[in-house]
């Protein structure tokens, strides 16, 4: 198996241990730090995932496991901003307030699960910082290497249905979610809010289920916000409480952090949140990645291969993805497969010929349904965001 | 329907995950490189988060950086830190996860 991989780790370095360490392609753009200390590393009821830090514990997907349509629930990214709630069924409720709602509700998830429509949507999850890792010049934060996402079968009840059963008044300009994660010191508490229209839109839900099963500790149980489309910072997780504001929601994490300069990136059709200067990072942007083969493997001569990899945007779905085998100077169309819904990823293939020695370098780039397409060059912003740099995948053959 | 095969393939690709040589791998057996100052910064930092956050953010900041992100862990979490404490812990921070 050549995908076996080891990244040694500062723990076992420190022991005397020697831990055999193969740089995956990756790796060398990450800082040096960043590979130093992590580790494939299980969580409980988890398989082993490149753990990134451990407490909050932030663990990355492993890129080949990817080829799936729907990432295993096992398998998928974990993210935490503080320590991860454990919460018991019989005591957790869903409490929907604020000044802008009619009345103020409270449901146990039965009830929830009783009153409303089921709906269920497939769709990415990706982290707002995801391929952070790979800024040039780096940036701080969690220096996520490409698996900071996932893809999956999100069930639950429509957020609309809920809020409606509450009422909105004609005031309601944003609706604030809270998970029941809190700061260990005197941290400003995770609290994100949505406009209206996203809010209201009939694929945002607040889901019980992820491909079939319910949700686990370090996904959101019991429930969780799921926005399409939107990056993974606003899918709040073990979900407690829902408040209608009449005025934009001030706290850290919207007005301070997850913001990107305004403009550079099209609007962020969340003008209540906007500031002059930048805007809160919503959608988003259209990108792809090589699964299979790997671009540090090394290809037979002449070889026939059959590229495979994915691509996603934030809901308009793929329409095309194109690769290149001359450096950018000529580009043929990927197959597509099966399209599994606009907000889901979508596998494609690339059929070519390896050259009869050296080294060829593959490049792929997806195209949206609304035209948009990935960038040439990466857009710098300090958070580091929004990476959908065309990637460059090198083999050699021998 | 695609959830049926979701699950198959996920079986299938479950298989194909190779065994990993565990390393006993925990938040306590992360090692900061040794100077005066380690001390101050494993006990204020670790009362949030894992230790790795530094060794992972490096090198990528100067002392201005640090200095900015040791602010930020005072003035946004509450982190309880002496200006002194603070500056032992950014002089550390810079000297041995500095660029």
């Amino acid at each position: 198996m050549d995908r076996r991989r080891f990244i040694h780790s500062s723990a076992a370095t420190a022991a005397g241990l020697a831990i055999p360490h193969r740089l995956l392609a990756v790796d060398s753009e990450l800082p040096a730090g960043a590979v130093a200390s992590s580790v494939l590393d299980a969580l409980p009821g988890k398989r082993p995932l490149i753990k990134r830090t451990f407490r909050p514990p932030n663990y990355e997907t492993p890129v080949a496991l990817f080829r799936d349509p729907f990432t295993a629930n096992d398998a998928f990214y974990v993210r935490w901003h503080m320590g991860v709630p454990d919460l018991t069924l019989a005591k957790w409720r869903l409490r929907v307030s604020g000044a802008a709602a009619k009345a103020a509700r409270e449901y146990p998830l039965t009830e929830l699960q009783r009153r409303f429509p089921l709906h269920e949507v497939a769709a990415v999850n990706q982290c707002s910082g995801n391929r952070r890792g790979l800024f040039d010049p780096h940036v701080p934060g969690v220096q996520w290497g490409y698996g900071a996402m996932g893809n999956a079968a999100w069930r639950g009840v429509r957020l609309k249905d809920v809020l409606d059963d509450a009422g909105l008044a004609a005031s309601a300009v944003e609706v604030t979610a809270n998970g029941a994660d809190a700061p260990t010191l005197t941290g400003p508490d995770f609290v994100k809010s949505l406009p209206m229209w996203k809010a209201l839109d009939a694929d945002t839900l607040i889901a019980f289920e992820m491909n079939g099963e319910p949700l686990s500790r370090w996904h959101g149980f019991p429930a969780r916000l799921v926005v399409p489309g939107w990056t993974a910072t606003y899918w709040v997780k073990a979900l407690t409480e829902l408040a209608v504001l009449d005025k934009p929601f001030d706290g850290f994490w919207m007005k301070t952090a997850y913001r990107v300069p305004k403009n550079v990136f099209g609007p962020s059709r969340f003008e209540s949140q906007d500031s002059e200067q930048n805007s809160p990072i919503t959608a988003i942007r259209v990108n792809s990645l090589i699964i299979d083969p790997p671009p540090d493997a090394t290809l037979a001569p002449r070889k026939r291969v059959e590229l495979l990899g994915i691509a996603w945007d934030g809901g308009s779905g793929i329409r095309s993805v194109e690769a290149s085998i001359d450096g950018g100077a000529t580009w043929r169309e990927a197959s597509l497969d099966r399209d599994l819904g606009r907000y889901s990823w979508r596998h494609w293939r690339f059929r070519f010929e390896a050259p009869q020695s050296g080294s060829i370098t593959l490049m792929a780039r997806a195209r949206a349904n609304d035209g948009s397409t990935q960038v040439d060059a990466l857009i710098a912003n300090p958070a580091g965001y929004h990476h959908n740099v065309v990637q460059k995948a090198e083999y050699r053959v021998a | 329907m695609w959830r049926k095969r979701g699950l198959r393939e996920s079986l299938l690709a479950s298989m194909l995950i190779i065994p990993v040589h565990a390393t006993a791998a925990d938040e306590t057996a992360i090692a900061l490189a040794d100077g005066p100052g380690r001390d101050q910064v494993q006990a204020a930092c670790s009362m949030c988060h894992s230790l790795d956050y530094i060794v992972m953010n490096s090198p990528i900041q100067d002392q201005a950086g640090w200095d900015k992100t040791v602010k930020k862990m005072v003035t946004v979490f509450g982190a309880p830190l002496t200006a002194e404490e603070s500056s032992a812990i950014v002089a550390y921070l810079a000297r041995h996860y500095g660029k």
